[in-house]
């Protein structure tokens, strides 16, 4: 593989998460590659939303240790999480604020400077495509494509190491999603981000992901680029779960 | 004859004091607020030069009161008169705990009702009793106040009643005294035992219902006080207490033992100088003027009462007083509330026991009623404004606490982790996000609670804190629909007002991106 012999921005070692008696995720462990986008894909319950929420730290593991740049995550470092950028579905963008208050949100409440706030902005609009004149609407007043846009930049805007997006053209139409999904790439590829996505989305990770990560009842399947899982499928799940998804992937 | 309104006010002393028992008996936590009220009230120290009188809550307490303010006044003292201020148990305790340094009362009720006498006392065992409270007697005024039963003149003679022994051959008569003395130990079943009467229908009125009941023909027969001004009015007779069951209710003052001596000196020169005739008259003029001060100027003569007619506020002066009073309440009390609230909802917004508790506590608080409210608060805080602010502001807690856990409990948990993954610190999380998001819900509380404030504060014109409840119920007693509009309009109007100014509110407070219609693609 291209990374390999390269340690991963971040590391899971026998990282476990259990709600009550239910296990979400069994010990695992998994690197993620800096400068490269990892999309963890499985179907729903699988764990891939839990993975990402203790990577950010939203989460504490029951067992295990998750290392950002060799650094132990804990769910009370938050200045560890202002290194981290996080998209959800539907953008999370808070109502109260325009669009481009959220996005500057977190600048100003580190008190930076509010000139270098705004040239920031201007280049994360340029960068994601949204229109200058959006700023001024709220969320409420933007579509779906666009608060995802919104979202984005604000993940961007204090110019994180690592971008976690959780299904985050989940919510979308089939062509603002085809639209979105190339704008991602061409933005990941610019920025030379490392990005952990999750998706349900067979198609929407091989062409965003470097690498696939298919999990299966809070278990890692199989990992590799999409030909690996396609060709050489490590067990009969892997065959059923790229045969349902077939059509999208011979696309 | 003397405004029965008394009665109603004993009532509700004696109702509530029951439901404050029973609360005591439940929570012991109300123990605990008792034992410190009466270490408070040891520990208040007596008055200056500063003479407080009292009254309760009808025509001839306020005019014996404001005889009692003249001649005080007239003796170098300054003195505060608190009117209508409640009921015995009320008055009984403000005297006590020096709130106030004397006020009228009659002897029937200091051994009844205040020395929970078995029979009868002399006054010397009376003045005995009263001196261990550190209160003291003065001499009878010269009138006895007590109870009579009351009929209209037309159906008493139809039926050829003149006696209370008469009423024993009609069963069939409905009577409505009031709740009082429904269950008073002087009062409606002793009296019915000892006359051998029995009644099928009879439920308890409040005392000025119960008149307009009379006159209507809803009832026959109710009680009153002997030197009611109403008895005349109303074309009543009384009937003759044939057995001598009414105990004797002769007017005095009591007064604190450290009052300074002038000032008791110069009530005391009431002393027999007031028979019914004279009682009678006052409380006519009363009524009539509608205006107290000047009935009781009419006891020192004309040049007295000319002199108090002059001194006799304005309408427009007095609404503008009483509105300027009503809105400190209301101010006050819902600032207090915001300041207080908000935080604890806050806190009651997160699951957990606390969350129940605060939530439960809050509305504990809603369910004691106002009046009993008053008088848990008032041993502990004395009369007047103060009280009733504290009293509005506990029940404007309820709504602010509840819609702020609300609103913060609403917000769906996608925010919640965008506002954590940010990287916002707990408080930042709260201050910039979820308190802007929750404007709606949070400022509808306060709306709430200032409404509903707005019409609880008249509750303050029972307790001497003035705003338009002083109107409404100085209108009550005096039977003076225009008196109690000078206050209700006003109120009403407030509020209308106050939900107007909060709607205009909204439009600062709540956040544009909260109030646009959501967008539909």
């Amino acid at each position: 593989m291209r990374d390999e012999g390269r340690k991963g921005m971040i590391e899971l070692k026998g990282v476990s998460r259990r709600y009550g008696v239910n296990v979400a995720l069994h010990p695992t462990d998994l690197s993620v590659p800096a400068g490269r986008t990892t999309a963890l894909i499985g179907p729903s319950g699988c764990g891939k939303s839990t993975l990402l929420r203790l990577v950010i730290g939203l989460l504490e593991p029951t067992s295990g240790s998750i290392l950002f740049e060799g650094q132990p995550v804990r769910t009370d470092d938050i200045p560890l999480r202002r290194r981290m950028g996080y998209v959800i579905q539907d953008g999370g963008l808070f109502p109260h604020l325009t669009a481009g208050q959220n996005v500057l949100l977190m600048a100003r409440h580190l008190h930076q400077p509010d000139s270098a706030s705004r040239a920031r902005l201007n280049e994360l609009c340029d960068l994601t495509r949204f229109p200058k004149d959006g700023l001024a609407r709220y969320p409420v007043e933007l579509s779906g494509g666009q608060r995802q846009r919104v979202s984005l930049m604000r993940a961007l805007m204090l110019k994180p190491d690592v971008l976690l997006l959780d299904e985050p053209l989940g919510a979308l139409d089939p062509l603002v999603r085809a639209g979105l999904q190339t704008d991602l790439k061409q933005i990941f590829r610019e920025l030379g981000q490392t990005v952990l996505l999750v998706t349900h989305d067979m198609g929407e990770a091989g062409f965003l992901g470097d690498r696939i990560v298919l999990l299966n009842e809070g278990r890692i399947v199989q990992q590799g680029i999409l030909e690996d899982l396609r060709d050489r499928p490590a067990d009969d799940f892997v065959t059923r779960f790229m045969s349902a998804q077939r059509s999208l992937v011979q696309l | 004859m003397t405004d029965g309104k008394a009665f109603s006010h004993y009532e509700r002393d004696e109702y509530y004091e029951r439901q404050i028992s029973a609360l005591y008996s439940v929570h012991n936590v109300y123990n605990g607020f008792l034992i410190l009220a009466l270490m408070l009230a040891v520990a208040l120290p007596a008055r200056g030069e500063q003479v407080v009188v009292g009254s309760k809550k009808f025509t001839e307490s306020y005019v014996l009161a404001d005889i009692a303010k003249k001649l005080i006044e007239d003796a170098g003292f300054g003195v505060e008169h608190k009117q209508g201020m409640g009921g015995t148990i009320i008055l009984w305790q403000a005297l006590r705990t020096g709130s106030i340094a004397i006020y009228p009362e009659y002897t029937g009720t200091i051994s009844e009702e205040i020395l929970k006498a078995k029979g009868g006392m002399t006054p010397d065992e009376m003045r005995a009793a009263l001196a261990k409270d550190g209160v003291g007697m003065t001499g009878e005024l010269g009138f006895n106040n007590t109870y009579a039963l009351v009929m209209t003149q037309e159906k008493a003679k139809r039926l050829g009643i003149r006696s209370m022994s008469d009423l024993k051959n009609h069963p069939e008569l409905r009577a409505g005294p009031t709740p009082e003395f429904l269950g008073r130990k002087d009062g409606w079943k002793p009296l019915c035992v000892r006359y051998g009467l029995s009644f099928g229908d009879v439920r308890g009125l409040e005392h000025g219902l119960g008149y307009a009941a009379l006159a209507s023909d809803q009832i026959d027969l109710k009680e009153c006080y002997s030197t009611d001004a109403k008895i005349a009015d109303n074309h009543l007779v009384v009937l003759d207490d044939d057995i001598g069951f009414f105990p004797q209710y002769k007017a005095v003052f009591l007064y604190r033992l450290d009052t300074p001596s002038p000032a008791v000196a110069a009530v005391r020169k009431l002393e027999g100088m007031i028979n019914e005739g004279r009682m009678t008259t006052l409380n006519a003029e009363a009524e009539k003027t509608r205006n107290y001060e000047l009935a009781a100027a009419s006891y020192f003569g004309k040049a007295e009462r000319t002199a108090a007619a002059t001194r006799v506020e304005s309408v427009s002066a007095s609404i503008m007083r009483h509105t300027r009073e009503h809105l400190i309440l209301v101010g006050v009390s819902l600032l207090a509330a915001i300041l207080v609230g908000v935080p604890l909802g806050i806190l009651a917004g997160r699951p957990g026991p606390l969350s129940q508790f605060v939530l439960g506590g809050t509305g504990l608080i809603q369910t004691i009623p106002q009046l009993a409210l008053l008088a848990l608060l008032i041993p502990l805080l004395g009369i007047g404004a103060r009280v009733s602010i504290v009293a509005l502001f506990l029940y404007s807690l309820l709504p602010i606490v509840r819609n702020t856990a609300t609103g913060l409990q609403d917000i769906a948990r996608p925010f919640k982790e965008a506002a954590a993954a940010l990287g916002l610190e707990p408080w930042a999380q709260l201050t910039k996000v979820f308190l802007p998001m929750s404007a709606r819900t949070i400022l509808a509380g306060i709306k709430t609670s200032a409404v509903i404030n707005v019409g609880a504060a008249t509750l303050a014109g029972l307790i001497g804190g003035g705003g338009y409840g002083e109107p409404i119920q100085s209108g009550l007693q005096l039977n003076d629909n225009a008196t109690i509009l000078q206050g209700a309009i006003p109120a009403a109007v407030l509020a209308l007002l106050a939900q107007l100014g909060f709607d205009l509110l909204d439009r600062v407070v709540i956040p544009k991106g909260l109030r646009l219609p959501v967008n539909v693609e």
